[in-house]
């Protein structure tokens, strides 16, 4: 064990040396040699000597063995009893260090052992002979260079086209897939930081059973037994749970399944995807539809709850072609406007132009209301003010008939999604702004009853055997369900998961879930368009796919999923191999196969908006508790991620928790005030008090926090905190909302006690305060201002003429690379945050650094309320302003000031400019005196005030950019406009004896921005897109005054404000 | 007078106020000797002249000290920031004289004060551990509170009775001769 | 003799009767005796032993505070974005400023030919250096890479990278270390005459010998003393622009910085006079339990500590009045991050720092205005006490409170020091004390030749130099 532990520490040190360890594989010199070194550690090793098989013998029966056999000279081994004893021995042992953070490494190193032991093809070349690069033809590997290869993202009934960028076979970044309909090349937040989940260290390594190390090939004799029992009574009693699958591959596979156990059953359970986009469709049409939103057709849209621009399948595409439409060139461009009625702030709310904070469950009358002012349904009577915004927005809508479009809330229930379909039917938009497609998902169904089914089933004793795919049921599942007591008495379960979690806990059998860039699969986007998931690395550990489980109960057990994959679309394509074969390499290469986009379908409506029950409103000033996935780690499946943890969420900047939100009224009438710490202030620790709330005949703790904007009597509790067992980042984050949600009110609960604690709890809040301080930061107008006074952007503020300096300016002849941000376009999702994060190595700090105002993202998204007149700053201090202030978002990366502030007063000359106008930070000369932080005006510099780089776990090291060098102790670091990516495109540039071009150089942030808000180019070009943006009159700098000339400006703000619903 | 083979220095002789010492050292210069030398506990006005010593070169080597000093400050920072590496800073000219004058009159200041303090030592042959003065014995008191006046034998109007009798005339106590041991 | 020729009732100290600056019936034997006595002969008193105990535990702690610092970095202080400086160099900035107060008073009152000087320079020298050496030690620690801080002199580097002298950091490298060996050779060039009087009076051989190499060989002859005057009022001379350059220099640190708060005119010529200030206090601090211990009243006389109470007085004034500029000129220029920085010190979250410093640097000093306060040797004491405190927090208010609120208040935060920051500084006011201990038993904490001079004119009317 400690020979490889320690191999497994040079594994890591770099690339090209693990190449070679992979192909020499572990041969018995090298344990001498490791042995050696490690002599000290002997007494450890003797335990493992005295045994009748220990490590030096196994490496000699895999001596001269490659990596590729090590499988199954492993699974050969497994044959021999003192290896099983062998295993149990090492692991068990350590076991419990599995849970223990302070631990983790040592733990590590052990599994480094099953690592490396498994002969770890893991971050070998992917195999040539399946996989195709991207873009450049296979013609051999150069090394450093990166090659792309396309592969999906399954997420959430979507599938999210990716290009994975990878370094001598380590696949380092992912970028959005412009071939890709639900991608168009962009991402977000979570595609970004998925990657690190690939290297995660708390990620399950080993099959196990009753938690105690397993073989693969011991776990498919025990499907065997399980599927033969399961065949013997026609599969009755044989459960398989999964979340919404978009493969076909893998639902044909359980189809085939569940007809040699007729009488077993299939379960799907989301926890933070609304059934009533399903349940609204089979309501309106009978049957279950899929819905694709085409925004960019859409004049006049309205969204009823829904954040279509940020969340549910589909999102990025929709922020994308909704922002093309929120493109200005000049004042004759027309806007498309976009209305939104919530109960809280979100993405999509805060880039609306008129936005309603409505109850959740009044969003219902509103549709109603909507439907009978069109014409598609009964009339229905609302409050004044709601009334006169209403009539405005229907009016508008039918004056745009064909061209509006109503979106509903995913987490809205059936009756509003019918009525939306029955809405946009009554305005003609069916074809134009949306149309309909058969389902993407293999088996449509209602989460929320599949999941009460087998509850119920499992809870009288009918479930023998469970196989639960991915998930995490014992900790999502509505706690009425009671869900982990029942699974007990199920005879055995099976559950695959990339982590032993929650649930692996409590189920016979943990198999770890490969993660999507190890393994083959294929998925469908949200428009039907299917892609082949392809492998960019062998497994880092012994994991196993969705489609190797369920393979191990069929009648084929063992089949690899490649042979799957290729095998469902050879039938597909008419059982014809040679037409598999034909398309292979290309559908590999664009990603997408083609003509798999599903035809849109002309559905009928069956129902009518009259056969609704009468409405029952919310008492007035009864609390309503609404449950919402949260931005960063959604249902809780991202809760160990790092990155997300430490993603600041979009409108409440709250870093490493959830806390439940309040609206300012509330705040104020429960006294719930916000106390700005010394520590980090308003840049880091802002303490709130806690609530006790008591929900559906249960209790959780939750930190309060005033959020502007929300509706008066509505209190938000995020989703996917509170792990148990998450690992190292993920555990005792939060508070676990699932613990007061039941299957009755699964997303929107009243009956609820709130009792104000006296206690306090600090949360990691990266940006406090709120409101501009009169200074021109933000600078924004509604279009009808923009049109009279183009420039707007430019009032109050005088930047000194060029002319007026003493010096004689230095001229940038060559490139002048500039950026410009559309902040009329950005709409805060933050995916620009991730993706900076994973292309420049930069660390994630944790929740006492964040406090301390220490996070170190080099592009940060600052929020501001626009008019909101706030002395305290204080949310919880109430004033009217706060209650539905105009959000704005600002993108703030390194400005590469011309006369930039922090070059004059570095004493070593560690931050110089560069001939191109790059302000360069020279991590080697950096001594960190932070002066030039001091002196930056825009606050954009970062400093490693400790070792926030973690320099040990080599799984983070495989994970590294070796384009960007990994920043010590001591320096200062900031945005470097991706300076790795300007240099690699100018090398290919010269080597082609070509100018660069423009939109050549992609910098991370710009690439990721699903709505095109970042431009990055050569300002000396007239043609290049940012100069054509930096020419325009909407066009400014921040700070202006101070002279310091950024290279990264701004666009103005616009609102597309109607006349008639500007308040007097 | 001891057996040690010793060669004569001069003849000393002692006063117990600066204006005693300086009247004797007026006679001592109008009786014509050249070579005579004032020890007292404290700066004495006018004795050095008396017995004439006039110039010192200190000032003059003080400022040659502080024109290298600033002229290789300003030259240093010149060549490092056009000549050697000449980079954009913030957009400054790479002459930035202003911001050289910090350091530049620093480094003036710097060479004037040591050349002030070693050509001082230098000229006063400092350090110099042994000197026949401190043969004397009660020459511990020039450091206290006593005047020192020493003839020294090396001039041409030397002679030890003469220039005893001589001192003994200006009231000077415990004249004794200043031998130099080899 | 050779200092410029100022007639004193021209001299604004002028006092037409002035009382003596040396008690009567002083010998030059019995000065002599008195001071280089308790560097000889006098044994270590219990007091001095549980003193230097005291500061010596206390350096030992600032030894642990850098360990540790060095071990896990600067992130072990309360430092952070946007807060980028906090206590290390609100400390640097003050005990560089103490150290201005020696210099002063051995050049420039010697060039205006103050005689009260003469009991005082020499530990105010001493201070100087030992301020000096405290305020050094920061620049060095607080930045993230102490090891590489060499960096920041123009050596020859294989890379071919030299320092960036445009910025104030450099100057202040250069302006620092100048300011340090200066003073090291004015301080031993004023202690030359002495260490051969300690030669000539020392009884042990190991005394004789160590003063015997230190006085290198010091004759007292004529031509000695002729050079050493011209040396010494040269040094003075010398030494008089270089004091107040430093603190001029210091000030760009801040004035040369866009940072609101920072980016202001009035700051070299206030940093300048709260340096005196602050020097002047902690002189007192230093002399008035000196003078009681020693049994110094007769050299250090009421007329001393009242000067410098007058000095400290004027000082007070011109810092007050660059207080009130600032304000002035923020509304005066109207410009807003000006404004709003002005109202931070007065509503933010910092303002009772602010006004603690007003209370400490403006109110307090306002009592010396009565002769009955500067000649009350126990509230004089404690008032210097105080004025040292005020110039740390306006220090505290310049550095941390301007960086608290900038331009962008989406980056605005604050700061709270840790434990860390609190040991070392209290660590330095450890290694100041410790080596002042070091100081007074191991040197003549009195010039003596100057005081045998003093004695000399004493006797022969007012008229002589000093």
């Amino acid at each position: 064990m400690l020979d490889v532990s320690s191999l497994t520490g040079d594994m890591s040190d770099h690339a090209d040396d693990h190449e070679l360890r992979i192909l020499q594989g572990n041969t018995g010199q090298e344990g001498e040699h490791h042995h050696d070194e490690h002599g000290e550690e002997e007494p450890v090793d003797t335990t493992v000597r005295e045994h009748a098989l220990d490590l030096a013998t196994v490496r000699e029966k895999l001596r001269d063995k490659s990596g590729k056999q090590y499988w199954r000279t492993l699974e050969e081994l497994a044959g021999n009893p003192h290896f099983d004893e062998l295993l149990h021995r090492e692991f068990p042992r350590h076991a419990s260090e599995w849970d223990d953070a302070v631990d983790r490494r040592g733990f590590l190193k052990l599994m480094g052992a099953s690592l490396a032991l498994a002969g770890m093809a893991g971050c070998g070349m992917p195999d040539e002979k399946n996989i195709v690069p991207y873009v450049k033809q296979p013609d051999g590997m150069v090394l450093g260079r990166p090659r792309f290869y396309a592969t999906a993202m399954p997420f959430v009934g979507d599938a999210i086209g990716v290009l994975v960028e990878s370094h001598e076979g380590r696949p380092t970044k992912l970028e959005g897939n412009p071939d890709h309909p639900s991608s168009m090349g962009a991402s977000s937040a979570i595609v970004q930081a998925s990657i690190l989940n690939l290297y995660d260290p708390d990620r399950s390594q080993t099959t196990r059973f009753a938690g105690e190390i397993q073989t693969w090939s011991s776990f498919l004799e025990a499907a065997q037994g399980l599927a033969a029992a399961a065949k013997s009574q026609n599969g009755a009693g044989f459960r398989i749970l999964s979340g919404t699958i978009v493969s076909p591959t893998l639902g044909s596979q359980i189809k085939k399944l569940l007809t040699l156990f007729p009488e077993a059953k299939w379960h799907q359970w989301e926890p933070a995807s609304g059934d009533g986009s399903r349940e609204g469709a089979k309501l309106a049409f009978g049957r279950y539809v899929n819905t694709v939103l085409v925004p960019g057709k859409a004049n006049v849209i309205l969204s009823l709850d829904s954040d279509f621009l940020a969340s549910a399948p589909g999102h990025i595409a929709y922020a994308k072609q909704f922002s093309r439409r929120r493109k200005l060139d000049s004042p004759s461009d027309t806007m498309s406007r976009l209305y939104v009625a919530e109960p809280t702030p979100t993405v999509t709310g805060s880039s609306a132009d008129h936005r309603l904070p409505v109850r959740a469950s009044d969003i219902e009358l509103l549709a109603r209301a909507l439907a009978g002012k069109v014409g598609a349904g009964p009339a229905a009577t609302l409050p004044a003010e709601t009334e006169k915004w209403l009539s405005t927005v229907a009016q508008e809508l039918q004056n745009e008939r064909g061209a509006s479009l109503v979106v509903a809330g995913e987490q809205q229930p059936a009756a509003v999604h019918a009525l939306a379909h029955a809405i946009n039917a009554a305005l003609g938009n069916v074809g134009t702004t949306l149309y309909y497609t058969d389902p993407v998902e293999t088996e449509p169904e209602s989460n929320l009853e599949s999941l009460r089914q087998l509850c119920a089933d499992m809870g009288a004793g009918k479930v023998e055997t469970l196989v639960i795919l991915g998930g995490n049921p014992a900790y999502n599942a509505p706690h009425d369900f009671d869900f982990l007591e029942k699974l007990k008495k199920v005879h055995s379960s099976v559950h695959l998961s990339p982590y032993f979690d929650e649930t692996s806990a409590y189920c016979n059998w943990h198999i770890p879930e490969s993660h999507f860039l190890e393994t083959w699969s294929d998925a469908r986007a949200y428009d039907g368009t299917a892609s082949i998931i392809q492998p960019l690395i062998s497994p880092l550990y012994y994991t196993k796919s969705a489609h190797d489980v369920i393979a191990a109960f069929s009648d084929k057990p063992g089949v690899a999923p490649y042979d799957l994959v290729r095998g469902y679309w050879t039938d597909a394509m008419g059982h014809s191999e040679a037409a598999v074969e034909a398309g292979w390499k290309k559908w590999l290469n664009d990603g997408v196969i083609p003509n798999t986009k599903f035809p849109a379908i002309t559905m009928t409506s069956k129902w009518s908006a009259s056969s609704l029950p009468a409405f029952q409103a919310a008492l007035a000033g009864q609390i309503e508790f609404i449950f919402r996935p949260d931005p960063a780690v959604y249902d809780g499946r991202f809760a160990n991620n790092g990155w997300l943890q430490e993603l600041p969420k979009p409108l409440t900047k709250i870093t490493w928790d959830n806390a439940a939100l309040v609206s300012p009224k509330y705040a104020e009438k429960m006294e719930l005030e916000h106390k700005v710490m010394a520590r980090g202030g308003e840049h880091g620790q802002v303490r709130s008090r806690v609530l006790d709330i008591e929900l559906n005949s249960s209790k959780v703790t939750a930190a309060s926090w005033t959020l502007p904007g929300q509706q008066e009597d509505t209190i938000v509790l995020p989703l996917g905190y509170g792990r148990t067992r998450a690992g190292y980042t993920g555990t005792d984050k939060g508070f676990n909302a699932y613990v007061v949600r039941t299957s009755n009110a699964l997303w929107v609960a009243t009956n609820g006690k709130v009792t104000s604690t006296d206690e306090g709890y600090s949360l990691a809040c990266t940006q406090y305060h709120f409101n501009m301080e009169g200074r021109q930061l933000l600078s924004s107008a509604s279009l009808a201002e923009y049109k009279k006074n183009p420039g707007f952007a430019h009032e109050g503020v005088e930047a000194p003429p060029k002319d007026d300096s003493l010096y004689q300016e230095f001229s940038y002849p060559g490139y002048a690379w500039g950026m410009a941000i559309d902040l009329n376009k950005c709409n805060g999702c933050s995916a620009c945050v991730v993706a900076c994060q994973s292309e420049n190595n930069i660390p994630v700090v944790g929740k006492d650094q964040v406090m301390r105002g220490r996070e170190m993202h080099w592009i940060r998204v600052d929020r501001y309320y626009a008019h909101a007149e706030s002395k305290t700053n204080d949310p919880s201090t109430y004033n009217p302003s706060l209650d539905n202030p105009e959000t704005f978002f600002q993108p703030v990366p390194c400005m590469q000031c011309e006369n930039a502030p922090c070059e004059q007063v570095c004493p070593v000359g560690a931050t110089v400019h560069s001939a191109e106008g790059l302000n360069d930070m020279v991590y080697n000369r950096c001594i960190g005196t932070r002066y030039c932080s001091n002196n930056c005006p825009y606050k954009v510099r970062r400093f490693n005030f400790l070792r926030f780089q973690d320099w040990e776990t080599p799984q983070l090291k495989l994970m590294r950019n070796p384009e960007v060098t990994v920043r010590s102790r001591g320096v200062m670091e900031k945005c470097t406009y991706c300076v790795q990516r300007i240099n690699n495109v100018r090398i290919d540039a010269e080597k082609q004896n070509r100018p660069i071009r423009d939109g050549e150089i992609v910098t991370a942030c710009e690439s990721a921005c699903p709505s095109e808000a970042i431009v990055f180019g050569n300002a000396n070009d007239p043609n290049s897109r940012v100069a054509k943006l930096k020419a325009q009159q909407r066009n400014y700098s921040i700070l202006s005054e101070l002279n310091a000339r950024p290279r990264t400006t701004y666009l103005a703000a616009v609102r597309n404000t109607n006349t008639d619903l500007v308040k007097e | 007078m001891s057996e040690t083979r010793s060669q004569l220095y001069g003849v000393m002789g002692e006063f117990e106020s600066p204006e005693a010492i300086l009247a004797a050292a007026k006679k001592a210069r109008e009786a014509g000797y050249k070579h005579i030398t004032a020890y007292t506990p404290f700066p004495v006005e006018d004795l050095a002249q008396t017995i004439g010593f006039r110039w010192t070169a200190v000032p003059l080597i003080t400022l040659l000290g502080g024109l290298g000093g600033g002229l290789s400050g300003f030259a240093l920072e010149y060549w490092c920031s056009a000549i050697a590496y000449p980079i954009n800073v913030g957009g400054r000219p790479l002459n930035s004289w202003p911001a050289f004058i910090p350091v530049t009159f620093e480094l003036t200041v710097l060479g004037a004060a040591t050349f002030a303090v070693i050509s001082m030592l230098a000229l006063n042959k400092l350090p110099q551990p042994y000197h026949p003065v401190f043969n004397v014995d009660r020459f511990a008191r020039a450091s206290t509170d006593k005047f020192f006046l020493c003839i020294e034998s090396r001039d041409a109007k030397f002679n030890l009775a003469e220039c005893a009798r001589f001192l003994q005339s200006v009231e000077a106590q415990h004249v004794t001769e200043v031998k130099d041991e080899e | 003799m050779s200092a410029p020729e100022i007639p004193l009732n021209s001299h604004p100290l002028y006092n037409p009767e002035p009382e003596p600056v040396l008690e009567p019936g002083h010998t030059y034997a019995s000065v002599t005796d008195k001071i280089s006595s308790i560097v000889l002969t006098r044994p270590l008193g219990i007091g001095w032993l549980a003193g230097f105990t005291l500061a010596f535990s206390i350096v030992m702690m600032l030894f642990a505070c850098l360990a540790w610092l060095i071990t896990k970095g600067v992130g072990i202080w309360g430092i952070n974005i946007p807060i980028g400086w906090g206590f290390a160099i609100v400390n640097f900035v003050w005990w560089i400023g103490i150290g201005h107060a020696g210099t002063l008073i051995s050049a420039i009152l010697y060039l205006l030919n103050q005689k009260w000087r003469t009991s005082i320079n020499r530990f105010a020298e001493a201070m100087t250096l030992f301020a000096v050496a405290c305020a050094g030690l920061f620049p060095l620690i607080h930045t993230g890479r102490p090891w590489m801080a060499y960096y920041m002199f123009p050596y020859p580097s294989t890379m071919g990278i030299w320092p960036q002298f445009r910025s104030p950091l450099i100057w202040d490298v250069f302006a620092v270390s100048t300011y340090g060996t200066v003073s090291l050779l004015f301080w031993y060039v004023g202690l030359l005459p002495d260490l051969a009087t300690l030669r000539d009076r020392a009884k042990q051989k190991w005394q004789q010998y160590i003063f015997g190499m230190l006085s290198m060989g010091w004759r007292g002859s004529a031509h000695h003393w002729h050079r050493y005057q011209s040396a010494y009022l040269l040094l003075a001379g010398l030494a008089t622009p270089l004091v107040l350059s430093v603190h001029t220099v210091v000030s760009f640190d801040f004035s040369v910085a866009i940072v609101p708060g920072w980016h202001t005119t009035i700051f070299p010529p206030y940093f300048v006079a709260g340096a005196i200030y602050s020097g002047f206090a902690m002189v007192l601090t230093l002399c008035i339990p000196l003078r009681k211990a020693y049994k110094l009243e007769g050299f250090i006389t009421m007329r001393h500590l009242d000067t410098m109470a007058k000095v400290m007085l004027a000082t007070g004034e011109i810092v007050a009045y660059g207080y009130f500029i600032e304000f002035f000129m923020a509304y005066y220029s109207g410009n807003k991050f000006d404004v709003f920085l002005a109202e931070q010190r007065l509503h933010g979250p910092y303002s009772h720092f602010y006004f603690a410093l007003i209370f400490c640097n403006i109110l307090t000093p306002q009592l010396l205005w009565f002769k009955s306060v500067r000649r009350n040797v126990p509230l004089l004491f404690v008032m210097s006490l105080i004025i040292n405190t005020g110039m740390w927090l306006e220090r505290f208010v310049i550095v941390v409170i301007s960086l608290t609120r900038d331009f962008m208040p989406s980056a605005w935060g604050r700061y709270s020091a840790t434990f860390w920051d609190y040991g070392t500084f209290v660590g330095t006011l450890g290694l100041f004390t410790m080596l002042i201990f070091l100081f007074v038993r191991g040197l003549p904490a009195i010039a003596i030749s100057e005081m045998r001079e003093l004695v000399h004119q004493e006797s022969h009317g007012k008229e002589g130099h000093v």
